[in-house]
């Protein structure tokens, strides 16, 4: 009489679960292909940054915060739960914390000091995240990628460093009082909300050969106090500024191979 | 089977029908997170995960209680738990569920979920975790269903169903081990780096799972004529009663190391649970009554006279499963998150529409568990002849 | 036939609520969408690709736009059709000639009844009206 209505039920059944399951055994099986396509182009490059902290004081700190969250339309919540943020201001013991004593000198106590990603070498959100939504690109830099991100927020837990901000609103409906003329970039979109984001180190402009903003406004008002280079070409000015100042890294002992020095 | 379900008593269909008035507020309210944002929750840059995820770890022990009657009965032939096998497995899918739509509920852009599925990163965690699940959850699906098709229809399963059954044994070990290795792994959050971790959890999962089981049995024998049967949920008892005293001693080894150490990352989420961190005493309250409860379990399920006594059983698991519940789904969160990276103190509590989506969902849960149970308890009865 | 009445009954409503919307709007054509150019896209001529090209296929090549730029660090287009090389940016360079969204864009959009969420974070050219 044919295919009973059991036999047709189980045949549906499998050869749905074998069309889903497809693409994956596809992809785990056989990666080349299908990774092939998301292979970034820059090679060779390691971006790091050295703050010097000698050169740095509040008020160039406060210029490069607003330059940044200016450029990326970065909304200011107002809250400190929700707030977003890409680079910001901390105090020694914040900053550094395990790495203090109760005799520190009063200048250290009270010199802000300016955090963002620090795009390590090897970074726990990018092992943690699901989706490859966060990823290392060839040239070092730890990126975004905003269309994938499913807002799991897993890599916020994964980071030590607290440089994740999530979006748990829709940031174009951020106070408009404190965020007079969003977005400021037009050039530069704005977020979703549901969706984890954090320092770029200004891809897009990397990729016209600009410095990442927060440099190019410390630069404008002190040479030096921000450096921006290439880790692994030891010819580079990043490397000499390393090889002539101790500088120090937040936790270095995770093993995460932080790219931002401090010299203090 | 599913015509058993929807012949009951008038008690019967009003329980169904307070779980479906919890479950439509839960809806509301998610439909609300939905379009304004994660910020109607309690959660803050600093305490990422709360609440939500809390729930998913717990449920994730509870799935893999399961496995405390399955592995006795199907690898040493414990005759006794034949009867109630098919209680863990629908238990397991009902919590699995749950699971699952936690998740759902905590991400920010649910509609993206399918992501996952998508780009398969097999160096993430939570990727292994959606695979274990769900897999869980078709073997407890295809198994239990089989198993009590083939018992209504008085024969015995094929064989390719006890294949299942052994596979879905070390992977209720599994679910919970890769849950514990979302934690475990990740450099800064000094509370949950420890290597015991998955130990920590699966004690905790074998004491609440079958605890709740326990439970059910109980209500199982007092609102239908199918008994579990005395032996089965005496030895159910002893599960849970070596599983807890592993639990609090892996607990007081945690102790032990933070303290002994002095290492202030290791001890400063314990202090800040059951002392207060920075003058964030929220979860003080909680712990220790957390404590206090899981003294009175562990009284009651040593003693051997209250072990036996079905009554004093009852309330021992009561409390080991408050107790459990207030240690994984409340307090390991919270503490992993405080201090934060800046050894600062963000305070975090659930709000109230954060409450009710998660009620929302543990309603959800229960329908499921209830429609399948009537269905369970249903072919038993007449299978038995009782019917 | 068993409790026909009620069968046949319920059959008729059935159909009428779903043949509904074919008998409202019988003999009433919709108007063709009719996306306006503005003065800087009718001096250019043509899009960064032939308008046939554009009108099937710039869903998927702003997709994989999106991927190139973001996950290979791939900025720069190059037109098959011909050869000038554009960034690839909808908000930049798309909406550069085209910045009369709710002219152009939504035309279409709204006649397929389709709502790309590309809007949620890039960011609509504001309009003069």
């Amino acid at each position: 009489m044919g295919v009973n209505r059991r036999n047709f039920l189980k045949i549906a059944g499998l050869s749905t679960l074998a069309g889903l399951g497809g693409r994956s055994a596809l992809e785990l099986l056989a990666p080349g292909e299908l990774e092939a396509r998301e292979q970034p182009l820059s090679k060779g490059k390691t971006w790091g940054m050295v703050i010097d902290m000698k050169k740095m004081d509040e008020a160039l700190i406060e210029k490069c915060i607003a330059a940044c969250h200016r450029f990326h339309n970065v909304p200011s919540i107002g809250n400190p739960k929700e707030e977003v943020k890409w680079i910001w201001k901390e105090t020694y013991h914040h900053s550094f914390p395990g790495r203090e004593n109760e005799f520190l000198s009063e200048k250290v106590e009270e010199m802000p000091f300016l955090l963002l990603c620090n795009h390590c070498t090897n970074p726990p959100c990018v092992r943690v995240c699901p989706t490859k939504a966060t990823f290392k690109r060839d040239d070092g830099v730890v990126i975004m990628d905003m269309h994938r991100c499913i807002g799991c927020r897993f890599c916020m837990a994964a980071c030590p460093y607290g440089s994740r901000s999530f979006n748990w609103g829709d940031p174009r409906k951020a106070p408009a009082a404190l965020n007079p003329g969003f977005p400021a970039n037009p050039e530069y979109p704005t977020r979703s909300m549901g969706v984890v984001e954090k320092c770029n180190f200004c891809a897009e402009r990397l990729a016209k050969g600009q410095l990442p903003i927060c440099v190019e406004v410390a630069g404008e008002e002190v040479e030096g106090a921000m450096v921006f280079g290439d880790l692994a070409d030891p010819d580079s000015e990043i490397r000499e500024v390393l090889r002539e100042h101790y500088t120090i890294r937040r936790k270095p002992e995770l093993g995460t191979g932080p790219n931002v020095f401090y010299v203090i | 089977m599913l015509e058993k379900a929807i012949k009951g008593s008038q008690a019967y269909w009003i329980w169904l029908g307070a779980l479906l008035v919890l479950m439509g507020i839960g809806l509301g309210c998610y439909l609300w997170q939905f379009f304004v944002g994660l910020k109607i929750t309690g959660m803050s840059r600093d305490v990422s995960w709360g609440f939500y995820i809390a729930q998913l770890t717990y449920l994730v022990g509870v799935a893999a209680g399961g496995v405390m009657v399955v592995l006795p009965y199907y690898l040493h032939d414990y005759k006794a738990f034949g009867r109630i096998t098919i209680l863990g497995e629908f238990l397991a899918i009902a919590a699995v569920i749950m699971c699952m739509l936690f998740v759902f509920v905590d991400v920010g852009q649910p509609v993206r979920i399918m992501n996952v599925i998508l780009h398969p990163t097999p160096n993430s965690i939570l990727f292994w975790d959606m695979t274990v699940l769900s897999v869980y959850l078709l073997l407890n699906i295809i198994v239990g269903w089989n198993v009590l098709t083939a018992e209504r229809k008085g024969v015995h399963y094929q064989k390719w169903v006890k294949v299942l059954a052994y596979i879905s044994i070390p992977w209720a070990f599994s679910i919970h081990t890769v849950t514990a290795f979302l934690y475990a792994g990740l450099p800064g959050r000094h509370y949950w780096l420890t290597a015991i971790m998955a130990a920590r959890f699966l004690s905790s999962a074998f004491a609440a799972g079958p605890a709740l089981l326990l439970l059910l049995c109980l209500i199982v024998r007092k609102v239908s004529r199918f008994d579990p049967g005395k032996d089965a949920i005496r030895t159910l008892g002893g599960i849970v009663a070596y599983a807890f005293i592993i639990n609090v001693f892996f607990f007081l080894l945690e102790l032990f190391t933070a303290f002994y150490s002095q290492i202030p990352g290791h001890m400063h989420s314990i202090v800040f649970l059951f002392s207060g961190l920075e003058g964030n005493t929220t979860m003080v309250p909680w712990m220790w009554s957390a404590t206090a409860i899981a003294v009175v379990a562990l009284i009651l399920l040593i003693v051997p006279a209250t072990r036996r006594n079905l009554d004093t059983l009852a309330v021992a698991c009561v409390a080991v499963i408050i107790s459990s519940w207030i240690d994984k789904g409340l307090g390991l969160l919270i503490a992993g998150f405080t201090p934060n990276p800046f050894e600062g103190v963000t305070h975090y509590w659930p709000t109230t529409p954060e409450m009710m989506i998660s009620v929302g969902i543990w309603a959800t849960g229960f329908f499921l568990l209830t429609v399948l149970y009537k269905m369970a308890v249903g072919v038993k009865e007449e299978a038995a002849g009782v019917a | 036939m068993y409790d026909g009445g009620k069968i046949i009954t319920g059959l008729v409503i059935g159909l009428a609520l779903l043949l509904f919307p074919f008998f409202y709007t019988a003999g009433k054509a919709a108007k063709a969408p009719d996306p306006e150019l503005t003065a800087k896209a009718k001096e250019a001529e043509k899009c960064i690709e032939a308008t046939a090209f554009m009108k099937t296929e710039h869903m998927k090549l702003l997709d994989q736009w999106r991927d190139e730029v973001v996950r290979d660090a791939d900025r720069y287009y190059t037109s098959t059709s011909t050869g000038e090389v554009h960034y690839k940016s909808l908000q930049v360079t798309c909406m550069e000639c085209h910045s009369n969204k709710s002219k152009f864009c939504d035309r279409c959009h709204d006649y397929a009844g389709v709502d790309p969420f590309c809007w949620d974070c890039h960011i609509e050219p504001k309009e003069s009206e």
